[in-house]
């Protein structure tokens, strides 16, 4: 599989917007669901074009029809009504088992098998292709890779062995496993607590950095609507589409007071979930490798006006920041991973670097491109600056 | 800005995983440890059986119907018709069970089990007898009112697992492109294991126990012992045919417990 060899570019060049798109377009003419019994259509004649490579996000009270909607593109819930297209192709009476291999699915809590290991959750689909032991092995562990868990630690561990994110991280990886074009992920962080939430949002973020899959999600989280999306449909009863748009716009001109209510009062700071950390410049600061003269690195920061320097590991991974007098005291750059470094991905929001400060209780933040490589940092300075900015133009 | 001197994996929030490994194997130990000492209990039954067998003075009659040959005779039969009507019960009672959990027989299952209840409300030898009226005296008769009075279990237990299995599971395996069949042999099945072998447990112990009734109408078993020793008073024989049945039942459960351990599947 190709995605997950493309060459290394240095993390810096992480947040220019050139992507890859593997993905494919998908567009629905007039699907409705209609429930026997049921006055009204749980989906009423929805027109929709996603386009190819776009994280799409769908959004809207419960029981508006957003995940009956979701359901029907994989055709777990046939459509009463409607076409269904792929890739200009219409799969609405293709058979629903071939459909939904190429098109990866992820539910919440990752919907793992417990009784198969790991790497048999993320084979499944591969061997269903009928792909040979060797090249789904091969695959299971480049996608673990992917998804930031060491193939060797969890190949064979059981779901029940796993933390919630990390069975989340599965369940990707699992939904990436033949390398479909389209992926659905129905309230997919739900379940897990909120820290462990930012990290999957930034690593699906980053996932989708490297991909450039058509991504379809359901969510009730307008900030994570926000921070994932490329474009925002907010629904209402019968899945009506009342607005569907890129996050600034549904956040500068709401469609209706529906989505104004929807978007809530805080509309203003909400303008933080929309910048992302690779929008801001970043410090760039004195990094030193592991094992390497300490002395020499502690001699290099004072010469940049620095009093810290960032510790990278063998694959250029920050791991600590110690203060150049803490780094002082040692001969070489101890390998030592600070557990509490605070860290946010170049994708993630200010917001969600805000916050990862506040629960460190630091000043800044470490940020990090592709492959977890250092991109920089981020002093709390430089985000106070920000929202100073947004305000302004929000008021101006 | 620190600089930690613990060296914790990175990500340590999400490491924080338990060490299932050890823990399972620990689970694992006490589960053989307990499984051990039922075979011991069945052994020194046998055992003193065999003492008192040996040393006992024994009338003409005992001793005919006491001897070795005798009595490995009735506890073959018996284990005969309890393996036959086993085999049966698990080969109608668990792909019904199956076809009861799918979707265009789901309406008819409280139906099914209603009718697999009474047949086990019914005293047992009301059905040999009646049954016997029908179809005739024998081992073939005797295994029908078998398998009818112990497919319940089975069936039910079956039901149970399946619909037991989390359908999110199900939807996640079916939104994957698994087919109806796949997702039934690879995720439903294997996760209802433990409770189908339990229903197979029971059904067993109640087929051991119900078979010494077959003597009633002519189907063999330690049942003739026992009612042997009733209508003639010789308590030797009853007991001692009270006793093997006992000592059969255990022994039966205890394989179904083995089965059970190690068919469960890894990982739950």
């Amino acid at each position: 599989m190709s995605e997950t060899t493309t060459p290394e570019t240095p993390a810096s060049d992480a947040a220019v917007p050139q992507r890859r798109v593997s993905g494919v377009a998908i567009r629905l003419d007039g699907v409705t669901k209609h429930y026997p019994g049921q006055d009204r259509p749980a989906v009423d004649d929805v027109d929709l074009e996603i386009p190819a490579g776009e994280t799409v996000m769908f959004v809207g009270p419960s029981g508006c029809g957003k995940t009956t909607l979701l359901k029907m593109l994989n055709r777990l819930i046939e459509p009463s009504g409607g076409r269904i297209h792929l890739d200009g192709e219409d799969v609405t009476d293709q058979d629903p088992d071939k459909l939904r291999r190429r098109i990866g699915y992820v539910i919440q809590a990752g919907g793992l098998f417990p009784h198969m290991t790991v790497a048999t959750n993320i084979g499944l689909v591969p061997r269903m292709l009928g792909w040979d032991k060797p090249r789904t092995a091969t695959r299971v562990d480049e996608l673990l890779d992917l998804v930031g868990l060491d193939p060797a630690v969890y190949r064979d561990r059981y779901p029940r062995e796993l933390s919630g994110g990390q069975q989340q991280r599965v369940g990707v990886a699992r939904a990436l496993a033949a390398d479909p074009p389209v992926l659905l992920m129905d309230e997919p962080f739900g379940a897990v607590d909120p820290v462990t939430r930012l990290r999957l949002q930034d690593e699906l973020l980053r996932i989708q950095e490297e991909l450039g899959k058509t991504i379809v999600f359901v969510t009730h989280d307008f900030d994570e609507a926000v921070k994932l999306g490329d474009r925002i449909v907010v629904f209402d009863i019968g899945a009506r589409v009342v607005q569907y748009d890129t996050p600034d716009a549904i956040l500068a001109s709401p469609a209706e007071e529906y989505v104004a209510d929807f978007v809530g009062a805080g509309a203003t700071l909400k303008q933080l979930t929309l910048t992302r950390v690779g929008d801001v410049e970043l410090e760039q600061v004195t990094t030193a490798a592991v094992g390497t003269d300490a002395a020499a690195a502690v001699a290099a920061a004072r010469a940049a006006g620095q009093d810290f320097v960032v510790v990278l590991d063998e694959r250029g991974r920050p791991i600590s920041w110690p203060t150049l007098a803490e780094l002082g005291r040692a001969t070489t750059v101890p390998a030592t991973v600070d557990p509490r470094l605070p860290v946010v991905g170049v994708r993630s929001t200010l917001n969600d670097a805000l916050d990862t400060m506040l629960a460190a209780s630091q000043g800044g933040v470490v940020v990090t491109g592709r492959r977890e490589a250092l991109a920089g940092v981020l002093k709390v300075e430089a985000v106070m600056a920000a929202i100073r900015r947004s305000r302004a133009e929000v008021a101006g | 800005m620190t600089l930690s001197t613990e060296t914790p994996q990175r990500g340590a929030p999400e490491s924080a995983t338990r060490r299932a490994d050890t823990a399972s194997d620990g689970a694992d130990r006490a589960g053989w440890r307990a499984l051990a000492t039922q075979p011991l209990l069945v052994l020194a039954g046998l055992l003193a059986f065999a003492v008192w067998r040996v040393n006992a003075t024994l009338t003409e009659t005992e001793a005919r119907q006491l001897g070795w040959a005798a009595l490995w005779r009735s506890t073959r039969e018996h284990l005969l018709l309890t393996v036959t009507a086993a085999v049966i019960v698990l080969a109608l009672a668990v792909p019904l069970g199956i076809a009861l959990t799918r979707a265009p027989l789901r309406r008819m299952s409280p139906l099914v089990i209603g009718v697999a209840n009474t047949g086990q409300a019914a005293p047992a030898i009301g059905l040999f007898v009646l049954l016997a009226t029908w179809l005739g005296f024998g081992f073939g008769t005797t295994v029908v009112a078998l398998v009818l009075y112990a497919a319940l279990p089975v069936l039910r237990n079956t039901m149970v697992g399946l619909q037991g299995v989390d359908p999110r599971l199900v939807e996640a395996g079916r939104g994957m492109g698994m087919s109806a069949a796949a997702v039934l042999f690879r995720v439903e099945l294997p996760l209802a294991v433990p409770v189908v072998l339990s229903g197979v447990r029971t059904a067993l112990v109640l087929l051991v126990g119900t078979a010494t009734l077959a003597t009633f109408i002519n189907g063999g078993g330690l049942g003739v012992l026992i009612n042997t020793g009733i209508t003639l008073s010789l308590d030797s024989l009853l007991v001692s045919g009270a006793v093997l049945v006992a000592l059969l039942a255990l022994a039966v459960d205890w394989l179904g417990r083995v089965v059970e351990h190690v068919a469960r599947p890894k990982g739950l």
